[in-house]
């Protein structure tokens, strides 16, 4: 690919993703104060988060050939969120929750965690 | 407050991205220039499309030789989430003058997780603080796919799982969104709108299906609201 045909490209893909973010804003500038967009921006940012950490689960596969499943899209993400979620409600220190859940993930990954 | 405190209280708050944005980063540098992406325009990718599923799919695509027109819709529907984080953030982002630009064009998945679960002891001058976050946030994604692009296939450092922080990370402001609310009603919605969408969907529209179908949900949940109102 010619060096203008790629930069073409790479500007294309740009206004495209910069498209769907700068829309709302342009389209609905005036109207940011409209009971249903406040509506919107109370409920909306939780729901997304939730439906985030769904997504970020949806490889989760219980068993492999029968047996617990303890690959990387296995018990350890179950497992790694529990240790995320526990810490949070005990600490409720962000970064030690992400870092112990984190830690925790890639040993159980990387060593295996059961033999 | 004095500039550095404020960038370190910002570069605390996105240090988890940063274990999610330099490994992901990576991964996305390192696929580009084995397809075959130079290594400028890889990195010129993460500093004016910064979307990360969008730019593995658009170094997939190069790779494939697809036309402007494929990547222009393929771009869209990938990313048309975005639309409704706009949507609640007009509020939000009211005032912030000329850093909003800025803040718009780098509203990805966990600017947006970050930037709505601020504190609310950040009221006040929260425009500086989610504009300084969504530079750092960039900052990780572009120094990963630089790392990438450079490392190639040579990293010595074994990651492997580290990219789990992200997940971490929405769990963590999950839980944060949570106890500011006290509500079951989005939980709700995002557990039904999202199980759904795993079941249902195939992956590259997941996203978007089951945050369109929760959007929908709360505007039904909005008007009946009002319809209760107008009889009242």
């Amino acid at each position: 690919m010619s060096t203008p045909a790629l930069l073409i490209f790479i500007a294309v893909c740009a206004l495209a993703t910069f498209a769907t973010r700068v829309t709302p804003f342009v389209a609905l500038a005036r109207h940011a104060d409209h009971p249903l967009i406040l509506h919107l921006g109370r409920y909306l940012p939780p729901t997304v988060m939730m439906i985030l950490v769904i997504y970020a689960l949806r490889d989760f596969r219980p068993l492999i050939d029968g047996h617990l499943n303890a690959g990387a899209n296995g018990w350890p993400m179950i497992i790694a969120s529990l240790i995320v979620a526990l810490l949070h409600l005990w600490r409720r220190n962000a970064l030690l929750s992400i870092i112990g859940g984190t830690g925790a993930y890639m040993a159980m990954v990387q060593l295996g965690w059961m033999v | 407050m004095s500039p550095p405190y404020a960038w370190k209280e910002a570069g605390k708050l996105t240090l988890p991205v940063m274990f999610g944005y330099l490994p992901l980063g990576a991964a996305y540098g390192i696929l580009a220039v084995e397809v075959g992406v130079p290594w400028w325009a890889a990195v010129l990718m993460s500093l004016i499309i910064y979307a990360g599923a969008g730019q593995f799919l658009a170094v997939a695509l190069l790779a494939a030789g697809a036309g402007l027109m494929e990547l222009a819709v393929a771009t869209l529907m990938l990313n048309s989430r975005h639309l409704f984080y706009g949507l609640s953030l007009l509020k939000r982002f009211q005032g912030a003058g000329w850093r909003k630009p800025y803040m718009i064009f780098a509203l990805t998945d966990e600017t947006y997780s970050l930037i709505t679960t601020l504190p609310a002891a950040t009221h006040g001058r929260d425009h500086a603080l989610a504009f300084r976050i969504c530079l750092l946030n960039q900052a990780w994604w572009v120094l990963g796919s630089v790392a990438g692009v450079l490392a190639g296939t040579t990293l010595t450092f074994n990651s492997q799982g580290i990219e789990f922080a992200l997940t971490a990370l929405f769990i963590v402001l999950t839980l944060e969104q949570a106890r500011r609310l006290r509500r079951w009603l989005p939980f709700g919605i995002a557990i039904l709108t999202g199980i759904a969408g795993v079941w249902l969907v195939p992956d590259r529209h997941l996203l978007l299906s089951a945050i369109g179908a929760a959007s929908l949900i709360l505007l039904f949940h909005y008007s009946l609201g009002r319809h209760q109102e107008t009889r009242t």
